[in-house]
C-alpha cells in the first residue's frame, strides 16, 4: 500500500531523468528535442499527483450531490503548461531543420567539428 | 482513494515509463517519435485516471496528436537516422543519478498521494471549487447549487481567475507560429548555402 502511495513521486523523477540523460548522452538534435519532452511530462505528472485527493472526483460541479473534488489549479497550469511545450517544440523543430538546412547533419558533435574547421579555415 | 485506481495508475505509469525507455533507447528517430505518441496517449489515460479530465483530452490531442505531426513533418527534412554511437555515457549517469537521487530525497516531504489535508487542497481549491470570486450574479448560490456558475471548475478558473494567463497564453503560440515561419521562410530561396560554398571553395 505504502508503495502505491509513493509510486508518483518515483515515476515523475524516472521519467524526468529518463529526459535528461537522452539530452546530454544523444548527439542527434531531434531525439534531444524528445527528451526535452519527456522531461517536461515528467513534471506534468508531479502536478496533477499532488491534486489527487482521496475519493474526488473530477473538479465537474454537480448540483445537489455533497462530492469531494479534486484540485482543479493543478489541471489549469498543467493546461497551460502542455500547449507552451507545443509551442517551444514547434519553434525547436523549425531550427533543427534550418540547422540541417546550413550543415547537412543534425548531429551536434558534427555540427561543433564543422563550426571548429571553419573558424580555423577564417584564422 | 479506492485501490483500482491505484492499481491502474501503476500499471499506466508503469507501461508509460516502458514506452519512453524504448523512445529514448532506440536509434530510428519515426521508430522514437511512434513509440512516444503511445506514450502521450498512456498518458492522456492515466489523466483521466486520475480525474484530469481537462489535461487528458488536451494531452490526447495535442500530446499525442498535433506534437506526433509536427514531428514527423520535421522527419521529413532531417531524415529519420540517429548516428549510431555509444550508448552508455558516464558524465550523463553521473549527472543523472545525482539529479534523480537529490528529487526522490525532496519527494520524501511532499504529502501523501491523495492527502485530504495536503496544503494544496486545504488552502485554494474549495475557493475555486465554490467559486465566490468568479460568479456571475446568482448571489446566494451555496456550494452545492452552482447557479450561474459554470459548471466545470477548470473552465472556470482558465476563464476567469486566470483569465490575462490564458489570453497571453494565445500569445505564446501566435509568437512560436510567426517564430516558425520567419525561421522557415529563407530557407526556401537559399538552399544549402554551406554546400554550395564548398563547392566553390574546392
Amino acid at each position: 500500500m505504502s508503495l502505491f502511495e509513493t509510486f508518483n513521486s518515483i515515476a515523475f523523477v524516472v521519467i524526468m531523468m529518463l529526459g535528461l540523460y537522452t539530452l546530454i548522452a544523444r548527439q542527434n538534435l531531434v531525439k534531444k528535442t524528445l527528451g526535452l519532452g519527456l522531461f517536461q511530462t515528467g513534471i506534468f505528472l508531479m502536478y496533477i499527483t499532488l491534486g489527487v485527493r482521496d475519493d474526488g472526483v473530477a473538479p465537474i460541479l454537480q448540483e445537489g450531490a455533497p462530492l469531494t473534488y479534486t484540485n482543479p489549479l493543478p489541471h489549469v497550469l498543467i493546461l497551460t503548461a502542455i500547449v507552451v511545450s507545443l509551442s517551444t517544440m514547434a519553434v525547436a523543430l523549425a531550427l533543427i531543420i534550418g540547422v540541417r538546412e546550413e550543415y547537412g547533419t543534425i548531429e551536434a558533435d558534427e555540427i561543433a567539428t564543422i563550426d571548429r574547421a571553419d573558424a580555423e579555415e577564417g584564422a | 482513494m479506492s485501490d483500482p485506481v491505484l492499481l491502474i495508475n501503476v500499471l499506466l505509469l508503469l507501461l508509460a515509463i516502458g514506452a519512453a525507455l524504448a523512445a529514448m533507447w532506440t536509434r530510428d528517430l519515426l521508430g522514437a517519435v511512434m513509440l512516444m505518441g503511445i506514450y502521450s496517449l498512456l498518458l492522456a489515460i492515466e489523466w483521466a485516471n486520475l480525474f484530469a479530465m481537462d489535461v487528458s483530452y488536451t494531452e490526447a490531442a495535442v500530446g499525442a496528436g498535433a506534437s506526433t505531426i509536427l514531428l514527423l513533418t520535421a522527419l521529413t527534412r532531417t531524415g529519420t537516422r540517429e548516428k549510431a554511437g555509444p550508448n552508455f555515457h558516464p558524465t550523463a549517469l553521473l549527472t543523472v543519478l545525482v539529479t534523480g537521487a537529490v528529487l526522490i530525497y525532496g519527494t520524501s516531504d511532499l504529502p501523501r498521494f491523495g492527502d485530504p489535508l495536503a496544503p494544496a487542497t486545504v488552502h485554494v481549491a474549495p475557493e475555486y471549487i465554490t467559486q465566490t470570486v468568479g460568479k456571475v450574479g446568482a448571489t446566494e448560490a451555496t456550494e452545492n447549487d452552482f447557479g450561474d456558475h459554470v459548471p466545470n471548475a477548470v473552465t472556470a478558473v482558465l476563464a476567469s481567475y486566470r483569465g490575462y494567463d490564458t489570453m497571453f497564453e494565445t500569445a505564446v503560440i501566435f509568437t512560436a507560429g510567426v517564430c516558425v515561419i520567419i525561421i522557415l521562410r529563407p530557407l526556401a530561396g537559399s538552399a544549402r548555402r554551406r554546400t554550395a560554398g564548398s563547392k566553390e571553395d574546392a
